[in-house]
């Protein structure tokens, strides 16, 4: 018996480990004391970690297929639900159990946790992402897109003191649900159409056709998704949920809930969709090409303006997601492999950001830039969490975002759209602006506290336990190993060349088919060998810090404009921009039934009318 | 006449969201939401359907008698209980914002703007 | 936005989104005409290899159980969710200890006003008359549902039913009498925890998670359809202890959660 066939049995207990242990902690809510909810909740996780990494080390030369109930498909039509463990999904799993693990020992300083109600639902969310990376049934996608929704409107809700918790989670499980039905929707028309729920299936059967009932489908599940993924001009919900959520659970939905969502669609394009569109794919390109560019810009300019540490963060992962549907827009394994290596970046960065806010939170018991000015003087050595964080969101190397981008970079070039490094450069420069700006003022007590009058305040009370005057560990520890990981990580050999496997693999929808319907065993697919230049991207990234220090700089300088003539066009956008975010459920799912519409006609339109 | 029902469908999603944007009571939107979600239903039941197939059980009936898909019945069984759990979560918090703002118009709710 | 130009907004979007939804269900299969092939492959198949005559049931809990684990799991969450975000509040305290006693605060204190005039007799009888066959018809619809219509789900609603009704008839107390929440907790984890263990018995003794492993039985027998009625069972507690505490919490905060600082809101 091999490693793999070995291996295989072990496929479900992603799933299957964090919901038993979530069953038993809620069984015994009042008997378990609290450090043994702890402990049970972080073996769990490790356990997960740990068949995901096993899971990987079994797919690295080939891929493998497992059906529950042991409902293999016959003459290639799917009775069952299956898993499709390749490389990429096995990564984006660790990646996400490695967030839950941390979410987990920083809350170990959580002051009030209820029982064991905030573990089970933390294990329930890592079940749904866990099933959602590997799953290759496109209902089964549905069922742990909303597991994930259900665990994660609680958990955002967490704080029912505070009545803004109460409206971002609100404003959040609805724009989501509704996300939610759309995906529905699409499912079911494709039901309609081929008779199938496998992925795999589905897509065979679609073959090349794409009429109207496909194409309709696809822009269905697109907005359900980018609704998760907080894609212009359906993120209004994010910023109001992840300002309000507790910082282990805004680790987790910034860090890598987000871009689920992008991945979904990666996932139900290469899968099912990349036939059909074959013929159309500058359509798509231009499509979603423009929607990133747009969502990239808009959460860096708004992330600029807030003084809401927990805001500010909110919108750069906004602008970072953006980035991704980028790099995904390109439809190239290239690209792909580097959209991955962004998500992992990314994801340990801004993890370890909201930490530094959960820190000053912590410590202060404020996680308002203005207020925080220069009381964190004597704490240099947490601030260090922000500076990396900074360099990360810029893309300088040798992080794991440079590696993306330089991927993404280089299947731009491919394709004629040599101006995608400057927009990771315009975005990377003013999130990380913003970032060094909350440094400058918190750590280094520079500029004043007037300058930033526009952003909102939002009061926010303590999470953690005293005593407040020293900084814990478990909180400290997680930050600087995630912030170093992302650089450290970078420097594994091979990374970039598992990156883009993983991404081919993934991308090869043939070879997927012939895996999952007929019992194929099919090693993986590999990117051929080549050399790329690193120069754009090296320009792009450098630009991005410098640019960003001088803006910062200059935000905290007595130059920075207060009240002049100059500065009246950029408030006037600004304001504009933010009355657009006005916390109104009613103005979101306006603009969620706008943006779908004008997806579909867009789309419709270059496909039928333009042949694209 | 036979794309009817899917209309059906289409026209509850369309209605339902209506009633979500313009509610002014977060009770109201939650059951303008779940409006939304019957569209669902429709839907798929509609997808399965038949002409004169009997229902996927076949409790003293032989197999091989047509029947309506048994598939889709599956999947809004699945719905509905996505439906009954969200509407609970939902209206708790709605609870909650009432018992902390003494409102339940989201036009008076502004705190998150910006 | 206003909320006059909201509806104009979103009504000019709403027109193009009913065009964008319309438009791609023009292209579908008419309606009547369903062409499978899934559902006609498991109509054919699922009663000779499952011995199940509720194709529904066998698509739910043996072909697609994977999903109803993950479906199982999305109630759970949600009841862990709901009983999370309507627990007292630090200001608040849930139990009588007579502080209500302050008109001032009773003033202030919705839950007061909440109270519904006692039951009627007759309303009484009737519903507690109804207890017993409720409990028994839950359990007949979980135990059948590899044979008719229902099964963990629906079967698990029907017993959430009993305490309500005992809620309707008498008080609030009699109520949480009946429904220790420490039981009712446990009864629902293990639901949860029964489904993820039968999962896990069939990975070793079949070979794959939630494989078949135990005799199929007789079609049309009560028990028959192999794991299909173990899972029904876990299916119906947890269904039927989730919506017992969603009543429970649901009740109690509507009820009884009081102000703790008086006169302060």
């Amino acid at each position: 018996m091999s490693l793999s066939s070995i291996v295989a049995h072990i496929t479900a207990l992603p799933v299957a480990t964090p919901l038993g242990t979530a069953a038993v902690l809620a069984a015994l809510n009042k008997f378990l004391p609290r450090r043994m909810a702890d402990t049970l909740a972080i073996l769990a996780t490790l356990v997960t970690l740990f068949t995901e990494t096993l899971l990987l080390y079994s797919v690295r030369s080939q891929p493998f297929v497992y059906w529950y109930g042991g409902w293999a498909p016959r003459s290639g039509a799917a009775l069952g639900i299956c898993f499709v463990i390749d490389p990429l999904s096995c990564a984006l799993a660790m990646l996400i159990s490695v967030l839950v693990l941390v979410a987990f020992v920083f809350s170990l300083r959580y002051f009030d946790s209820i029982g064991t109600m905030f573990h089970v639902l933390v294990l329930g969310f890592l079940a749904a992402m866990s099933g959602f990376a590997f799953t290759g049934d496109l209902f089964n996608l549905f069922v742990f897109f909303e597991l994930m929704s259900a665990s994660a409107f609680a958990l955002c809700g967490y704080k029912n003191e505070e009545t803004t918790a109460q409206q971002g989670a609100l404003n959040f499980a609805i724009t989501n649900t509704i996300g939610a039905f759309l995906v529905l929707c699409g499912i079911a028309m494709l039901y309609s159409r081929t008779g199938a729920l496998n992925m795999a299936q589905i897509g065979r059967a679609l073959g090349q056709q794409s009429d109207a009932t496909v194409i309709t489908a696809f822009v269905f599940l697109l907005v359900g998704f980018y609704v998760k993924a907080a894609i212009f001009p359906f993120h209004f919900w994010l910023a109001d949920a992840h300002a309000v959520a507790p910082t282990p659970v805004c680790i987790l939905l910034s860090g890598i809930m987000v871009q689920l969502g992008v991945y979904a669609v990666a996932r139900v394009y290469w899968a099912i969709m990349a036939g059909p569109f074959a013929a159309h794919r500058g359509a798509l390109m231009s499509l979603l090409l423009v929607i990133g560019t747009i969502t990239s810009l808009l959460g860096a300019i708004m992330c600029f303006g807030q003084r809401h540490l927990k805001r500010l963060l909110a919108f750069s992962t906004i602008s970072h997601t953006g980035l991704l549907v980028i790099g995904f827009a390109l439809l190239d394994p290239h690209a792909l492999s580097g959209v991955a290596l962004y998500v992992a970046g990314h994801g340990l960065v801004k993890a370890s950001l909201f930490i530094g806010a959960g820190i000053l939170l912590h410590r202060y018991g404020s996680v308002d830039e203005l207020e925080l000015r220069g009381r964190a003087q004597r704490h240099h050595f947490s601030g260090i969490v922000f500076l990396l964080g900074a360099l990360g969101l810029a893309g300088v190397p040798p992080n794991l975002t440079f590696l993306g981008e330089h991927a993404i970079d280089h299947a731009a070039t491919l394709v004629h759209q040599d101006w995608i490094p400057v927009i990771f450069a315009f975005s990377g420069a003013i999130t990380s602006a913003a970032v060094l700006r909350v440094y400058g003022r918190v750590y280094l007590g520079w500029g004043d506290r007037e300058s930033l009058r526009t952003g909102k305040q939002i009061p926010e009370e303590r999470e953690t336990a005293g005593p407040h005057h020293r900084i814990p560990a478990v909180m400290i520890l997680p930050a600087f190993l995630m912030v170093i990981a992302a650089l450290g990580l970078t420097l594994t050999p091979k990374l970039r060349r598992a990156a883009e496997t993983g991404a081919f693999t993934m991308a090869d929808t043939a070879a997927y088919q012939s895996r999952v319907l007929d019992g194929a065993h099919l090693p993986n697919t590999f990117a051929p060998p080549g050399q790329t230049a690193l120069t754009p991207t090296l320009i792009s990234t450098s630009c991005a810090i410098v640019f960003g220090l001088l803006l910062a700089a200059w935000s905290l300088s007595p130059l920075w404009p207060k009240q002049d003539v100059i500065v009246r066009p950029f408030k006037l956008v600004m304001g504009g921009l933010r009355s657009l975010h006005s916390g109104h459920v009613g103005d979101y799912v306006a603009f969620l039934t706008l943006g779908a519409a004008a997806i579909g006609i867009v789309l419709g339109l270059l496909i039928r009318r333009f042949g694209m | 006449m036979s794309l009817f029902p899917y209309l059906v469908a289409a026209w509850l999603f369309c209605i339902g969201l209506y009633g979500v944007v313009t509610s002014r009571n977060f009770i109201h939107l939650v059951m303008c939401l779940a409006v939304v979600q019957s569209s669902t239903y429709v839907l798929l039941l509609t997808i399965g359907y038949r002409i004169g197939g009997m229902p996927p059980v076949f409790a003293g009936v032989p197999v091989g008698t047509p029947a309506v898909d048994p598939v889709v019945q599956a999947l809004m069984l699945t719905d509905i209980v996505v439906e009954a759990t969200v509407v609970a979560l939902l209206l708790s918090l709605a609870v909650q914002v009432h018992k902390g703002t003494g409102t339940l118009n989201p036009d008076h709710l502004r705190e998150l703007q910006g | 936005m206003n909320p006059r130009f909201r509806r104009y907004f979103f009504l000019i979007s709403v027109v193009a989104f009913f065009g964008v939804f319309a438009w791609g269900l023009h292209d579908l299969p008419p309606f009547g005409h369903y062409r499978g092939p899934y559902g006609d492959i498991l109509n054919h198949v699922a009663v000779y290899e499952r011995h199940a005559t509720d194709v529904v049931t066998a698509v739910n809990f043996d072909y697609r159980g994977f999903d109803t684990l993950g479906e199982e799991s999305i109630l759970f969450m949600s009841v862990i969710g709901t009983s999370l975000l309507l627990r007292p509040q630090k200001k608040e305290t849930d139990n009588n200890d007579g502080k209500a006693d302050n008109s001032l605060q009773r003033d202030l204190d919705e839950s007061e006003r909440r109270r519904a005039p006692a039951a009627s007799d007759a309303a009484r009888v009737l519903t507690l008359a109804l207890v017993g066959p409720l409990i028994v018809f839950g359990w007949y619809i979980v135990t059948h549902g590899q044979l008719t219509p229902g099964g963990g789900f629906q079967g698990g609603v029907i017993l959430a039913t009993p305490p309500l009704l005992v809620y309707l008839a008498g008080d609030l107390k009699t109520f949480k009498r009946i429904t220790r929440q420490e039981w009712v907790e446990a009864i629902e984890g293990a639901g949860i925890f029964g489904f993820v263990l039968v999962g896990l018995l069939g990975l070793f003794v079949g070979g794959a998670f939630l494989q078949n492993l135990l005799p199929l039985g007789q079609t049309g027998s009560v028990i028959s359809a192999g794991t299909v009625a173990l899972l029904n069972i876990a299916t119906g507690l947890a269904v039927s202890g989730g919506f017992v505490q969603l009543i429970y919490v649901f009740l109690e905060q509507t009820l009884e959660v009081k102000l703790r600082v008086q006169g302060g809101k």
